[in-house]
């Protein structure tokens, strides 16, 4: 152990020689790692754009009749506060922890495809600039974050405003089915021997949920923003009603999508907590088993509610039953991990840590968030809620106090990790307590301002309707999560150079990832682990903890025995060459096909503007980019 | 990734030539019969017309998917990996058909 | 787009021997996931030409003739005998496609070229055979608008176009991948050793058949 609490510059020496650093080092790195960390710092500088946008939009709701933006900037700014914090931030968040953690998890060296794995993140960071960029110009979507047809359709939206949408989703879209094919395939394929699925770490649990949802999920926007796209540049009618084109096919496609988009957002959040808080009660997760069966069912269940979005629409009584009783059923496996978070605290010997507080924090909140949705899943109900700022209220506390809670804690848990130096606690506690007060001042009066009949996406509101009070809370609380995010921001650059030096295993965590040097060497693992339980680390500290769980050795004798294996914990550094291990290639090209895929979806913006030649050259050459470098990628060896 | 590993993983061996050709003959002389059924005015007109079409449509779709594409004989994992999802879209579509029913 | 990405990633050729848990091979788990995937973006297409079936305001229509506010007669437009000789043709390529395969995996055993051909002549086969259904496909929608229906007129032609459309892009990009197939056969020659290259594409292939077998049923036969 003294070996590994060496400080990170030391031990980070030998994984950062020259030519691993500078810019051209990130745009062809394909180790998992490095991509989970420029995931997680361009999801970062998003959050500060996502929420920039939210303290324009409180600003002007402050007070009746304020007129600091248009009602058509403020369209833009709540669009692209929706579609940014839930595709440019909260899923790349979750992104970063897939990539930086399920390798180390299961005991991989990397994920599946490297390369494509660096192919998800330039189509992620392209995509996020060709959709975020436009609003500098007062281009910026405008017809909400789920873009209803016919309003984003040619008709009724014939700006540019939502062909930026319309493409931009669609590149982020392959963007995150490309990844969830590689962790479907890392996480099946290369798990260390011994790792069965049951003793497959919760965050990584989840983590194999998610992608299940995103690849069947997707390919509906994919399908239906295709269909608006065709409808926008190429004339077609899907969308059109004077054609016979059905209104509701866009809602009923986009929520097909949508509602397991609200679990994929929400369970890598809960797989967070669900390490932080063993780790921290000093206590294996409470019903295990339960927590994973119950994330393989609220993924199943999330396919059969979508239309609990669309009570207003009038779909008849049979399709509005159907719908809520799902809908209903769907709080019970979700039920089952707010139960068994609060069980693995229950005898346990609690820490409360910044990391630990993010966690009980997630769990409190989302309970909040969690009933209030119960609420609405009766359509009698949701007709008295729906579109006012009780939805508002009700979804931004199981994000924010559900996913963006869960990420912070993830964060502050795995930072050592990532970095090898702790971060500060004090500011930590700071952040957490400002974070905690805002968030409630922020979206609790919403719940109020809603039932007074508040309705949504209005840029302002007459005096005396009973909602000025509330109003201004809300904007009060905003800029408190705004102070709360800069002291986060502030912590998190300041602990990167100057932390306390954490060492491989700053928290007595259970779990693999912790039985490697912070930051882990390029190869991660010297040398693949052979895992006899589920927490293999408390099994070599800590056995007394790990008594009751199943065990088991490939040797019978051992078994007998023992009930554990102690494993080996690895705190020395040497140089993947000088180990024999087999490293991919650095290469340009995953990056290369990420840059043909956007020229060629920007040839449909200026086929918008009716420059017809050079829409056609734009397509062809970004076409012929794409398949160019896609050739060369495939033929060049990996290893 | 051994290709010497994944073969002796292959707890069955892969259908043989007489297979191929016997499951290409079936879709030939089913593929025959839809068309055919096409063409007789009264069988469009009963109300076997669409079931039977849907049944022969499932019956090519399985052989392929079975013989062809090896999940008779491949590893379980796959058959997870696609009838899963296959039976997802398919409540999709039938939800859709109901949902959208006037 | 998507069909790209997934081809990149059950490419990616790992030349070490890797340990993996299960023992299969990554880039068949990842296709057949990405299968999986393309079975909801197939059934969201499907889904929607069948809600906009007759919904369509004005002709012309699959199923029966229409005449214009102008007096314009139009047929029918669907053009059975075309598509079931085209259906055939992919149908058989899937029957191409199965030898192909097996001829790379059994390619040195004794005897085995004699009986069933080489790999080399039945990758050519499938291509060629996808490229007549595209060519099919080619001559129908161009008759098709000849004929007045453009993916402008009506729902019809915008949601057949669109759903046929996609399934002919995915053999088109099925064509370029066996292709490059062909090519690494000729200029190397594919053994056993090379198997699950041409397996990856042969699944996809053959779902790009089954596909084509369930539009073929719900859009040309069922009225």
């Amino acid at each position: 152990m003294a070996s590994s609490a060496a400080t990170p510059t030391h031990a980070g020496a030998a994984s950062h020689s020259s030519e691993q650093s500078g810019l051209w080092s990130w745009l062809t790195t394909v180790d998992h790692k490095k991509i989970g960390i420029l995931y997680l710092y361009t999801a970062l500088f998003y959050l500060l754009v996502g929420g920039l946008e939210a303290v324009l939009i409180r600003t002007q709701l402050a007070k009746p009749n304020l007129s600091l933006v248009s009602a058509d900037f403020y369209n833009q700014l709540f669009t692209m506060h929706g579609t940014t914090m839930v595709f440019l931030v909260v899923m790349p968040l979750s992104a970063a922890f897939f990539n930086y953690l399920i390798p180390l998890q299961i005991g991989a060296r990397d994920v599946a495809f490297p390369r494509l794995n660096a192919f998800s993140y330039w189509v992620y960071a392209l995509g996020g600039l060709f959709i975020t960029l436009p609003i500098f110009w007062g281009l910026a979507p405008d017809g909400g974050w789920f873009a209803y047809a016919p309003l984003s359709g040619p008709t009724y939206g014939g700006g540019y405003n939502m062909d930026f949408w319309v493409i931009g989703l669609q590149v982020l879209g392959i963007s995150s089915l490309a990844a969830a094919f590689n962790f479907i395939t890392t996480i099946i394929n290369m798990r260390a021997p011994g790792m069965t699925l049951m003793r497959m770490p919760m965050f990584t649990w989840m983590s194999f949920v998610v992608q299940f949802l995103v690849i069947l999920a997707f390919p509906v926007i994919t399908a239906a923003l295709f269909f608006l796209q065709f409808d926008r540049f190429f004339g077609t009618q899907f969308y059109e009603v004077a054609a016979g084109g059905d209104p509701l096919l866009w809602q009923h496609l986009f929520w097909v999508f949508g509602h397991p988009e609200v679990y994929i957002l929400i369970l890598p959040a809960f797989g967070l907590v669900s390490e932080v808080l063993p780790t921290h009660s000093r206590k294996p997760l409470f019903g295990y088993n339960a927590m994973a069966y119950s994330g393989i069912m609220i993924g199943f269940l999330g396919f059969g509610v979508w239309a609990h979005h669309m009570f207003a629409v009038g779909m008849g009584p049979v399709a509005d039953s159907i719908f809520a009783v799902a809908t209903m059923l769907i709080g019970l496996p979700t039920g089952v991990k707010i139960f068994n978070w609060i069980a693995t605290m229950y005898g346990g010997s609690l820490r409360f840590p910044v990391a630990m507080k993010f966690a009980i924090g997630l769990i409190a909140m989302f309970t909040i968030g969690g009933i209030s949705g119960v609420m609405h899943s009766s359509p009698p109900s949701d007709l008295q809620q729906t579109d006012t700022y009780f939805i508002v209220a009700h979804f931004h506390y199981v994000l924010y106090g559900g996913a963006m809670m869960g990420i912070f804690a993830g964060i502050y848990h795995y930072f050592p990790k990532m970095t090898g130096r702790f971060m500060s606690e004090s500011l930590g506690n700071w952040q957490f307590w400002l974070n905690f007060i805002g968030l409630n001042l922020t979206f609790f009066p919403m719940h109020f301002s809603g039932m007074l009949g508040m309705p949504r996406r209005i840029y302002t509101y007459d005096a005396g309707q009973g909602w000025d009070l509330f109003n201004m809370m809300s904007t009060v609380g905003t800029y408190m999560l705004l102070v709360a995010g800069l002291l986060f921001a502030y912590n998190f650059f300041r602990s990167k150079k100057h932390g306390a030096p954490a060492g491989s295993d700053p928290w007595g965590a259970p779990t693999l990832e912790w039985s490697i040097p912070s930051p882990p060497p390029d190869y991660n693992f010297a040398q693949i682990p052979e895992v006899t339980s589920r927490y293999p680390m408390w099994d070599l500290k800590a056995p007394d903890r790990t008594a009751g769980i199943e065990h088991s050795h490939p040797d019978a004798a051992v078994i007998a025995e023992a009930h554990a294996v102690p494993m080996h914990e690895e705190t020395e550094r040497r140089t993947a060459k000088e180990l024999g291990i087999p490293m991919p290639f650095n290469t340009i090209k995953p990056f290369l096909v990420a840059l043909g895929i956007i020229i060629l979806f920007s040839g449909l913006i200026v086929l918008h503007i009716g420059n017809f030649p050079l829409a056609m050259a734009t397509m062809l050459g970004g076409g012929a980019f794409m398949v160019g470098s896609l050739y060369a990628w495939l033929t060049s060896p990996l290893e | 990734m051994s290709n010497d590993r994944a073969h002796a993983d292959h707890v069955h061996e892969h259908p043989t030539w007489k297979q191929y050709k016997w499951v290409a003959l079936w879709l030939f002389v089913i593929t025959v019969v839809e068309v055919w059924a096409y063409y007789i005015p009264a069988f469009v007109a009963s109300k076997a017309f669409v079931p039977a079409l849907l049944l022969m449509s499932a019956v090519k779709f399985t052989i392929v998917v079975m013989f062809y594409m090896h999940l008779k004989y491949d590893h379980s994992l796959f058959r997870k990996l696609f009838t899963g999802p296959l039976l997802i879209a398919g409540a999709t579509l039938v939800a859709f058909l109901f949902l959208f029913k006037r | 787009m998507t069909t790209a990405t997934a081809a990149a990633g059950a490419h990616e050729a790992h030349e070490h021997t890797h340990y993996t848990t299960t023992g299969l091979d990554n880039r068949k788990i990842a296709i057949w996931a990405f299968i999986g995937s393309e079975c909801m973006l197939f059934g969201s297409l499907i889904s929607t030409y069948l809600v906009y079936k007759g919904r369509s305001v004005v002709g012309p229509f699959p199923h029966e003739a229409w005449t214009s506010p102008t007096g314009q007669v139009f047929k029918p437009i669907l053009d059975i005998p075309v598509t079931s000789a085209s259906t055939f043709v992919l149908l058989m390529s899937s029957l191409f496609m199965v030898l192909a395969l097996a001829a790379v995996e059994n390619k040195g055993k004794p005897g085995y070229e004699g009986t069933l051909g080489s790999s080399k002549l039945w990758l050519l086969a499938t291509a060629l055979a996808g490229a007549v259904f595209l060519g099919f496909q080619a001559y129908e929608f161009t008759s098709f608008v000849h004929e007045g229906l453009t993916i402008k007129t009506n729902l019809f032609g915008s949601s057949f176009f669109t759903l046929t459309g996609f399934h002919g892009t995915h053999v088109a990009v099925g064509v370029l991948w066996l292709m490059t197939l062909l090519f690494i056969d000729m200029k190397r020659g594919l053994g056993p050793k090379d198997t699950i290259l041409v397996d990856i594409c042969a699944l996809y292939w053959h779902f790009v058949d089954v596909v084509w077998i369930v539009i073929f049923t719900l859009v040309y036969l069922i009225q």
